[in-house]
C-alpha cells in the first residue's frame, strides 16, 4: 500500500498505532475494500421498501429500479440527498450561532457579550436595520430575529443573495433556483427524493443548486457573520500547527468538531487561576488547549490557538498518548475515538445534544451557562493528568507556524481598505488569478498530498490562494501559511506578498467560513461590474469526503466558480449526469466540476481556466 | 493440490459486488471508473440469482469431465491446469457450450454470438470475485480445506439437532 500521509507526524502515529495495536481509519478502510461499485458509481438506491435497487453498470442487467427510475434519476437523487445533509449541517450550525446570539441579546447567556459591535452594525446596515440611538443588544435582537427568519423564510428569497452580483442574481431567477429558505430547499429536497416525486434528473439537479445556494449563501454565511459577532473578527494571527504542538508535561485538552460556541469558552476556562492551580497540584505545567479540525479553525482563526491537525490527525492524537481530553461537538468526529481512547487515558468528552458517541463522557453544553460547562470539562481533563500512562506516552516533535485570521476584512485592511490593488494586481497579471482550497482529508488518498502539491504548484504560477477547512491545516503543517513561504512564489505573487506582509495561502477559517471565499469573489465581481464566472477564479477540493463538501462544491459551481475535485464523486453511473456537471452546467451557470485525482495535473486544469477567463477579460 | 472456487450460499447477501468486480477484471481499463466509459461494456462470468428468497452466486465450477468442452465442436474450449479456458478467436458463436453447462454460467460478449466465460482470472492470485465478495460467500481455495470448511459447518448443525 503506497504512503498513507506526507505528514511526518502523521506516519510515526500510524507506526505507533500499530505498536499499540490499535486500529485506525487507513485499517478500517483496508478492511472495507474493495468497496461496493454499485455505491462508488451512485446506482444504488434504498430511497423506499420496494428496493433496494440496482442498476446494472454494464447494460446487461436491470436498467430500472423496482419503480421504474433510472441511473440518472437514481444518481440524481443520491446527489441531491447528499446536497441536503450537507447544507442542512452547515445551516444548522449557523441556526445554532444565531440562537446563541439571540440569547446572548436578551441576556440569557452572559457568558456571550457581542465581541465585535462594528461588525453587528454593518450587517444591521445590509439587513436594512436602523442602527441610531439602539444599543448592540437591541440590534443583536433585530438581526437575530430577521436571520432566523431565513430559515423558514416566507418572503421568496434569502437576504444576503443581495450580495451577490446582479447578472448572477438575474440568471438564478431565470433558472429559478433563487434560493427561497433555508430549511424549505432542505426539505423540499428530501420531498423531491421521495418515491415517486422528482424523476427528472435536470430538475432534481436544479433543485441541487438551490438548496446548495441556501447553505452558501444563506447558512453558512450567517453561521460566519454571526460568529464574527460573537467571537470576533479574525485579523492576522499567529500559532503553531500539528501533533507536535501537544506538550509532555501539561494538560493536553483537544477541541474538535465545527462551532466555535463552547470551544471559544474552553479556551479562557483553561486560563482560570483555580484550574491552573489544580493542574499544577497534579503536576502539570499547564494546560495546554489544542484545536483539531473546523472547530480548530475557529478558535485559530480568533486566538492563534495551535491546531493540533487536520480531519485524519483525529485518531493519531490519541494515540500520541498525551491528551487528557478530547471534546467533540459536531461533524466529522469519527465514531472511532471512544474505542481509540480506551486503549489510552483520553477522555472523549461529548458536548452537543446533537450528537453523541457511544462510549464518550457527555457534558452537555448549555448556552445559558456555557463558563461553567466549559470549566466542568477543563477541570474533567486536569483530573484525567493522573491516568495518564507515561509509557504509552509519544508526541512526535513536528510543528509548524501558521499566520491565519484572514477574513474578508482582514484582506481588505491588508489592502489598505480597498479591494482594488488586489484587482489591479490581477489586472496586470503580478497575480494571475485566485484559488480556493477546501475540503476534507480522505484515506483513499495520502494525507495532505493533494493540498500541499495543488496550493504549492499555484502559487508558484502566481496564482493567489485562500482557503479554509482541513486543507488550510495541511498548508499550516507545511509552512505554506508563513509569510516567508512566499519565497516558493511566482515573482508577482512573491512580489504582492512581500509588500503586504501576508502568506502565499491565506487561511479564511472553517468550512462555514467559505461563505467569506463567496463575499470576497462577489465583492471583486461588483466592483468589476462582472459576474463571477467572469473571473479568474478555481475552487478545489482536494481531498473531499463529506456531504458539506458536496454542497460546498455545488453553490461554488452554481455562483459561477470552476471546481475541481480530487475525490471521484458516486455519480459516474450515470453518463448524462456526469456530462451535466462537467460539461452541460457551463451553458446553464457559466461554471462546471472538473474530476481530476492527480494535483499535478489539477493544477494545470486550474491554470488552464485561469488563463481562459484572463482572455476572455482581455487582462 | 491446485485452488478451486467454492461457494458458500448461505453466506450470500445479493450484493453482486463479484458481478461487478468480474467485469472490471474483464474489461480493458481494470478499473471501475474507466470500465463504465469504454465503448464495449466488458462482460461478467458470475452471476448472483434469487431462488426462493435465497440468493444464489452461480459461476463456472471448471468442471472435471466439462460438458461445455464436450459439446464445442470447434475445440474453442480447452483445459490449462485446472481451468476450462475459451479461445475468443476459434468460437463459432454457436452457443452449443450455453446449451451443455449445467450451471448456465456461460455468457456472451455484447453484440455478439462469441461466448465469455470465466476464466480463473490468470493476471490475479485470486479470483476477483473471490477478493470482492464481503461476505466469504465466494470462496477460493485448497478443495480439501473448502471440504474440511462444509463438513465442519454440517457437523455443527446436526449437533444443534442431536
Amino acid at each position: 500500500m503506497c504512503a498513507k500521509s506526507v505528514d511526518k507526524a502523521s506516519l510515526s502515529m500510524i507506526e505507533k498505532a500499530a505498536a499499540d495495536n490499535v486500529k485506525l481509519t487507513w485499517d478500517r478502510l483496508e478492511a472495507q475494500e474493495p468497496q461496493c461499485g454499485f455505491g462508488k458509481l451512485g446506482i444504488c438506491c434504498r430511497n423506499c421498501n420496494m428496493g433496494p435497487c440496482r442498476i446494472d453498470p454494464f447494460g446487461e442487467g436491470p436498467q430500472e429500479g423496482v419503480c421504474g427510475a433510472g441511473a440518472d434519476t437514481i444518481v440524481m437523487r443520491n446527489v441531491l440527498r447528499a446536497i441536503a445533509s450537507g447544507a442542512a449541517s452547515h445551516s444548522d450550525h449557523g441556526r445554532g450561532i444565531a440562537m446563541t446570539l439571540h440569547d446572548s441579546a436578551k441576556g440569557m447567556a452572559k457568558d456571550y457579550p457581542i465581541k465585535d459591535e462594528n461588525k453587528l452594525k454593518a450587517i444591521a446596515g445590509e439587513l436594512g436595520i436602523a442602527v441610531a440611538g439602539k444599543n448592540a443588544d437591541d440590534i443583536a435582537l433585530e438581526v437575530t430575529s430577521i436571520l432566523l427568519e431565513e430559515f423558514g423564510c416566507t418572503k421568496g428569497h434569502l437576504d444576503f443573495v443581495k450580495r451577490v452580483p446582479e447578472k448572477r442574481r438575474k440568471l438564478w431567477s431565470q433558472l429559478g433556483i433563487t434560493p427561497r429558505g433555508i430549511d424549505r430547499e432542505v426539505v423540499e429536497s428530501m420531498h423531491r427524493t421521495h418515491i415517486g416525486v422528482d424523476n427528472d434528473y435536470v430538475s432534481l439537479a436544479l433543485q441541487g443548486l438551490r438548496t446548495s445556494l441556501s447553505d452558501g449563501w444563506g447558512g453558512s454565511t450567517i453561521a460566519t457573520e454571526l460568529s464574527d459577532v460573537l467571537f470576533g473578527t479574525p485579523k492576522p494571527v499567529k500559532g503553531k500547527s500539528n501533533l507536535g504542538v501537544l506538550q509532555e508535561d501539561q494538560v493536553n485538552i483537544i477541541l474538535h468538531g465545527h462551532e466555535p460556541t463552547l470551544s471559544d469558552l474552553i479556551v479562557h476556562a483553561a486560563r482560570e487561576p483555580e484550574l491552573l492551580e489544580m493542574a499544577k497540584a497534579k503536576g502539570a505545567k499547564g494546560i495546554n488547549v489544542c484545536g483539531m479540525c473546523c472547530t480548530g479553525n475557529e478558535i485559530l482563526m480568533r486566538h492563534g490557538v495551535p491546531v493540533a491537525g487536520n480531519f485524519l490527525q483525529q485518531e493519531l492524537a490519541i494515540v500520541t498518548g498525551a491528551v487528557e481530553a478530547m471534546v467533540v461537538d459536531i461533524q466529522c468526529i469519527m465514531p472511532a475515538l471512544p474505542q481509540i481512547a480506551g486503549c489510552y487515558h483520553t477522555k472523549v468528552i461529548s458536548t452537543s445534544s446533537k450528537a453523541k458517541f457511544p462510549g464518550a463522557e457527555h457534558i452537555e453544553m448549555d448556552e445559558h451557562n456555557a463558563f461553567e460547562v466549559a470549566k466542568k470539562i477543563v477541570r474533567a481533563a486536569v483530573e484525567n493528568f493522573d491516568n495518564r500512562k507515561p509509557e504509552k506516552v509519544n508526541i512526535p516533535s513536528e510543528t509548524m507556524e501558521y499566520m491565519a485570521g484572514f477574513s474578508a476584512e482582514a484582506i481588505l485592511e491588508a489592502l489598505g481598505g480597498s479591494l482594488n490593488p488586489l484587482i489591479d494586481a490581477i489586472k496586470s497579471g503580478s497575480i494571475k488569478g485566485i484559488a480556493a482550497i477546501v475540503g476534507c482529508n480522505n484515506p483513499k488518498y495520502k494525507q495532505d498530498h493533494s493540498h500541499i502539491t495543488f496550493a504549492r504548484q499555484l502559487i508558484k504560477e502566481d496564482v493567489l490562494v485562500v482557503g479554509t477547512g482541513c486543507a488550510m491545516i495541511a498548508c499550516a503543517k507545511n509552512g505554506l501559511l508563513l509569510p516567508e513561504a512566499a519565497a516558493g512564489a511566482g515573482p508577482g505573487l512573491k512580489a504582492v506578498c512581500e509588500s503586504l506582509g501576508i502568506p502565499p495561502v491565506l487561511h479564511m477559517g472553517s468550512c462555514v467560513d467559505i461563505s467569506r471565499i463567496l463575499y470576497v469573489a462577489a465583492a471583486i465581481a461588483n466592483t468589476l461590474n462582472a459576474d463571477i464566472s467572469d473571473l479568474p477564479v478555481v475552487a478545489a477540493a482536494p481531498e473531499w469526503m463529506s456531504e458539506k463538501a458536496v454542497s460546498i462544491g455545488v453553490y461554488a459551481v452554481a455562483s459561477g466558480i470552476y471546481t475541481i475535485l480530487g475525490t471521484v464523486p458516486p455519480v459516474l453511473g450515470s453518463k448524462r449526469v456526469t456530462e451535466l456537471l462537467t460539461e452541460g452546467a457551463k451553458d446553464v451557470v457559466g461554471a462546471t466540476f472538473a474530476v481530476e485525482e492527480n494535483p499535478e495535473k489539477a493544477a494545470g486544469l486550474a491554470l488552464q481556466h485561469i488563463a481562459q477567463k484572463r482572455t476572455a477579460l482581455g487582462i | 493440490m491446485l485452488p478451486e472456487v467454492y461457494n458458500d450460499f448461505e453466506l450470500c447477501t445479493g450484493c453482486k459486488s463479484c458481478e461487478i468486480a468480474c467485469a472490471i477484471e474483464h474489461s480493458t481499463s481494470k478499473d471501475l471508473f474507466g470500465a463504465v466509459f469504454e465503448r464495449q461494456y466488458p462482460r461478467k462470468r458470475i452471476f448472483v440469482c434469487a431462488a426462493a428468497g435465497q440468493s444464489i452466486p452461480l459461476n463456472c465450477h471448471h468442471c472435471e469431465d466439462a460438458p461445455c468442452l464436450h459439446a464445442c465442436p470447434a475445440g474453442a474450449l480447452y483445459r490449462e491446469e485446472n481451468i476450462v479456458k475459451h479461445a475468443g478467436e476459434r468460437c463459432l458463436g454457436c452457443g452449443a457450450c450455453q446449451m451443455a453447462c449445467p450451471f448456465g454460467v456461460i455468457a456472451r460478449l455484447p453484440n455478439s454470438k462469441v461466448v465469455a466465460k470465466c476464466d480463473g482470472c490468470p493476471d490475479r492470485q485470486t479470483p476477483a470475485c473471490v477478493d470482492a465478495c464481503p461476505t466469504g460467500a465466494v470462496k477460493f481455495g485448497d478443495p480439501s480445506a473448502m471440504e474440511h470448511i462444509r463438513r465442519q459447518k454440517i457437523a455443527q448443525k446436526l449437533r444443534v439437532n442431536l
